[in-house]
């Protein structure tokens, strides 16, 4: 693909370069020396004007066919792929593993071919990680999926590129390219095994989205901060009020839109696919920001 | 035209030096006058104001949005403004500006003068687009004070569908906006089929004119379906009806393809008559023929048509059918193809010409340059598998910025600075002129092909932020911007400059061969030509000059001080001029 495309690139600059430089020489060949001048009108030839259609026709149609058999590549995954589960949500992206392991980084084997299924719960998204040349919108109504094979291992870039609302520039994560041996190994438990739940807390808040809307600085974004909120006073839109404590925090992670406090709007998710263990590591992990 | 020549008599010399005493712009000055004019010529000059308005607002959330990515990090806003201000420069750009730019200033006021006409067909319509669009930007304004817009110009579907009140407004708006397109398309369509001088044939028709008609097939057959839209989105919101919403049954991509069924043809409502311009500066001030001008003509009309058939090239990789995005490439590839034939006759137009270097023709050479990147780089868009890594993201941003700015307002501009002597009947400063188009291009390249370079980099657009990464082109696009912001500000100021203190402009002070400069005076008279013009050449016979100018001593341009002597028909056909000539009565 990338041959593709410095292969259109030289093209085109071979094309701008050869317009713009016959430009500038007209222009000074053929530059009014008397405003008397009434230059006899040039004869139309049919051999140029065949050949600038034909030969760019040529070029395109070469471009073309070339481009086509890429996008057909890059539509059909080899049938011995590594599936993951993929799922967007504002703001924040979730990967599934087979072993029913969820991580909010996305982990993949080294030089084997891994098949993304994907689809959001809300507004459209797009899957992309420009290192590896994959984008495909997720959309809430059906599954997309983009494969890939990646050769070497690293940590890369994952962008959201369909326009998804207030934290869309920041619904970035990584792609971690693990050795195969590696990869079996972390996919068993997706690395939070031998973790405290304020660890485990931690992980899910920089992973699973909480960091886009709840800031950690006293500063209220989307949501507000979580910073001094175990055992605070809320006010809810509704008028009620309450104190902060586990049980509260706990309805606001699952069902998040029952309270809303009161200045914030009710657009948060559900969570309520984390795990016991999860929700009790958020929990600490919100306790821990006093 | 039965006599093209005249002398140096004093119907002629008044005409050139001095300019007629009454003319459109003070035979009545009252606001009334201007406010229930039906003279195409005043309501193009009343979207000036208006558009040039829209632009420097738009054109100023622009340089905020540069601003705010001058840095990573919040810069001067938080991420809910820059996704308003952002969403707002495409929505104000797009449809309040781009769409009727050159066809509502430029088509208004030339195309009638230039086929010979004393009005559009329908002059009372035409004082109605304008007002209708008014209500239309009125109500955007409005949109504005009822809550916040952040769909970005594209309004997809479902992010749009659980959007604020703000954003059915803005919808309305533009519904109501495209009547104003649809109406002002079919007076510009029968004023062509209908109001052309005697002699004025098709193969005759300036191709400005030809873009226009072109554009105005696309305005009045492209422009209901976006109405569809916007109504079915309005059913959707406030009667529950699943379109296109998935909550409710819909699909989301459905919206996608009526909206980019709109949007692509618009992209051609936008650059077609671009193109008309530029054939015209090109011809003029090489003093040649327009190379290819059957070619050119039927081109814009072919390109017309076929923009009905790419839409699904805006979405290969958002989830229709593998099946449809191959078909939909390759049908691309067949209209680029046209678009490129063009410039190949534009520049082929200057062959063996006697180019004069003047600001609106440095304007024609810009657009050369761009408008080439913007199809080059609209090409590799085109390509079914670079595209999967090249959507959405800043390469398409620079790839229709370059096409859109670099095209459609570089011609605009370009206009402007030619019929300005006309419209205002006032020269500009030509120095003036040649530093704004110098920082405008260099400001513009600075700017956008940075963007080009960050989009292949993987910079995905309407980003609020962006990783560290990509600061350092960011920080040089915006510098670009700075510069670009200037050179129209330059524009801006030596054009009011002008008005009061500019040179008294002759009728003819380019030399140009179509009516609009040989049979009217700058300004115009308010019923345009004194008699009917009577056409027997083509629109770019600059080597029967002898006949259309007068006496080859004569000269043309300010080179002599002067510009080119006019004609003024005192009845039909006839001329207050001298005996014709004997070539004169020959057809070209």
């Amino acid at each position: 693909m990338d041959a593709l495309f410095y292969f259109v690139s030289w093209v085109s600059l071979i094309i701008t370069v050869g317009v713009v430089a016959t430009m500038f020489y007209f222009v000074y060949k053929y530059r009014r020396r008397d405003p008397n001048e009434r230059p006899a009108p040039v004869k139309e030839s049919k051999l140029v004007e065949i050949s600038w259609i034909v030969v760019p026709t040529i070029l395109v149609l070469v471009v073309f066919t070339w481009g086509f058999q890429g996008f057909i590549k890059a539509n059909v995954a080899p049938a011995n792929a590594y599936e993951i589960q993929v799922k967007g949500y504002k703001w924040a992206w979730e990967f599934t593993y087979p072993t029913g392991v969820t991580t909010g980084v996305l982990h993949v084997p080294e030089g084997r071919p891994v098949r993304l299924v994907m689809s959001s719960t809300d507004v459209i998204h797009s899957f992309y990680v420009p290192v590896f040349r994959v984008k495909h919108d997720v959309l809430p109504n059906r599954y997309t999926s983009v494969w890939f094979e990646a050769t070497k291992t690293g940590e890369y870039d994952v962008f959201c590129t369909e326009y998804c609302g207030t934290e869309h520039s920041g619904m970035i994560t990584k792609v971690v390219v693990m050795e195969q041996s590696e990869f079996n190994q972390w996919v068993l438990t997706g690395g939070m095994d031998n973790m405290s739940p304020v660890e485990i807390g931690a992980l899910l808040y920089e992973q699973r989205g909480c960091k886009a809307c709840h800031g950690l600085d006293g500063a209220a974004g989307v949501g507000p901060t979580f910073k001094g909120l175990y055992g605070a006073q809320r006010n809810f839109a509704d008028g009620s009020s309450a104190e902060a404590d586990e049980n509260y925090l706990r309805e606001s992670i699952i069902a998040p839109n029952t309270r809303v406090v009161e200045g914030y709007g009710p657009v948060m998710p559900s969570f309520a696919q984390l795990s016991e263990d999860e929700v009790s590591g958020l929990i600490a992990f919100i306790k821990e920001q006093e | 035209m039965s006599a093209t020549v005249t002398q140096a008599g004093e119907a002629t010399s008044t005409a050139t030096h001095s300019g007629p005493s009454k003319h459109y712009l003070n035979h009545d000055t009252s606001i009334k006058s201007w406010l229930t004019t039906v003279d195409h010529k005043r309501i193009g000059v009343m979207y000036a104001f208006t558009l040039a308005f829209v632009f420097l607002i738009a054109g100023l959330l622009a340089i905020a949005v540069r601003t705010e990515l001058f840095l990573p990090g919040e810069t001067i806003m938080d991420k809910d403004a820059y996704n308003q201000v952002f969403t707002l420069h495409g929505v104000l750009m797009t449809f309040a500006f781009l769409v009727p730019s050159i066809p509502a200033i430029l088509g208004n006021f030339v195309l009638p003068i230039q086929i010979g006409a004393k009005d559009v067909a329908f002059p009372k319509l035409n004082l109605a687009s304008y007002y209708i669009y008014l209500l239309g930007g009125l109500i955007l304004a409005s949109a504005l004070l009822v809550g916040q817009i952040d769909t970005g110009w594209t309004f997809y579907t479902p992010y749009s569908s659980d959007g604020s009140t703000a954003i059915l407004v803005t919808t309305l708006a533009l519904f109501i906006m495209g009547f104003s397109s649809i109406l002002t398309g079919i007076n510009f369509i029968v004023t062509i089929h209908k109001m052309r001088a005697p002699g004025m044939t098709w193969n005759r028709m300036p191709l400005f004119i030809w873009g226009l008609y072109a554009t105005s097939i696309v305005q009045v057959l492209a422009t209901p379906v976006v109405g569809i839209t916007l109504v079915l989105l309005f059913l959707e919101r406030l009667m529950g009806i699943g379109i296109f919403d998935p909550a409710l049954g819909g699909d989301p991509v459905l919206f996608q393809h009526f909206f980019w069924f709109y949007s692509h043809p618009a992209v051609y409502i936008m650059i077609l008559p671009a193109f008309g311009v530029i054939s015209e500066l090109i011809g003029t001030f090489s003093r040649q023929r327009v190379y290819g001008y059957k070619a050119i003509a039927l081109s814009s009309v072919a390109i017309a048509l076929l923009g009905f058939m790419v839409w699904g090239h805006h979405m290969f990789v958002s989830g229709q059918s593998a099946i449809s995005a191959i078909i939909f490439s390759l049908i691309t590839y067949l209209i680029g193809i046209p678009s490129g034939v063009k410039v190949f006759n534009w520049v082929a137009t200057m062959y063996k010409g006697s180019i004069w270097l003047q600001t609106p023709m440095l304007y024609a050479l810009t657009f050369l340059f761009l408008f080439t990147i913007g199809g080059v780089t609209g090409v590799m868009v085109g390509v079914l598998a670079v595209d999967i890594h090249l959507h959405d993201t800043y390469y398409v941003v620079g790839h229709f910025h370059y096409v859109m700015m670099g095209g459609t307002v570089m011609a605009l501009l370009g206009g402007m600075h030619y019929w300005w002597p006309k419209i205002t009947g006032k020269m500009y400063s030509e120095f003036w002129g040649r530093i704004a188009i110098a920082l405008i291009f260099v400001g513009f390249n600075v700017t956008f092909f940075t963007q080009l370079i960050l989009g292949s980099q993987g910079m995905p657009r309407r980003y609020a932020d962006y990783v560290e990464a990509y600061t350092l082109m960011h920080q040089i696009s915006t510098i670009g911007s700075y510069i670009l912001a200037v050179g129209l500000f330059v524009v801006l100021f030596y054009m009011i400059h002008s008005l009061f203190f500019g040179k008294k402009a002759s009728a003819n002070p380019w030399g140009a061969a179509t009516l609009d400069f040989t049979h009217t005076t700058s300004p115009p008279d308010p019923h345009n030509f004194h008699g009917t013009p009577l056409v027997t050449r083509g629109p770019y016979d600059f080597y029967l000059a002898d006949d259309v100018f007068g006496r080859p001593s004569q000269g043309d341009g300010r080179a002599t001080g002067d510009g080119a002597p006019v004609v003024l028909p005192t009845g039909d056909g006839a001329t207050a001029a001298q005996p014709a000539p004997p070539k004169a009565n020959q057809p070209a």
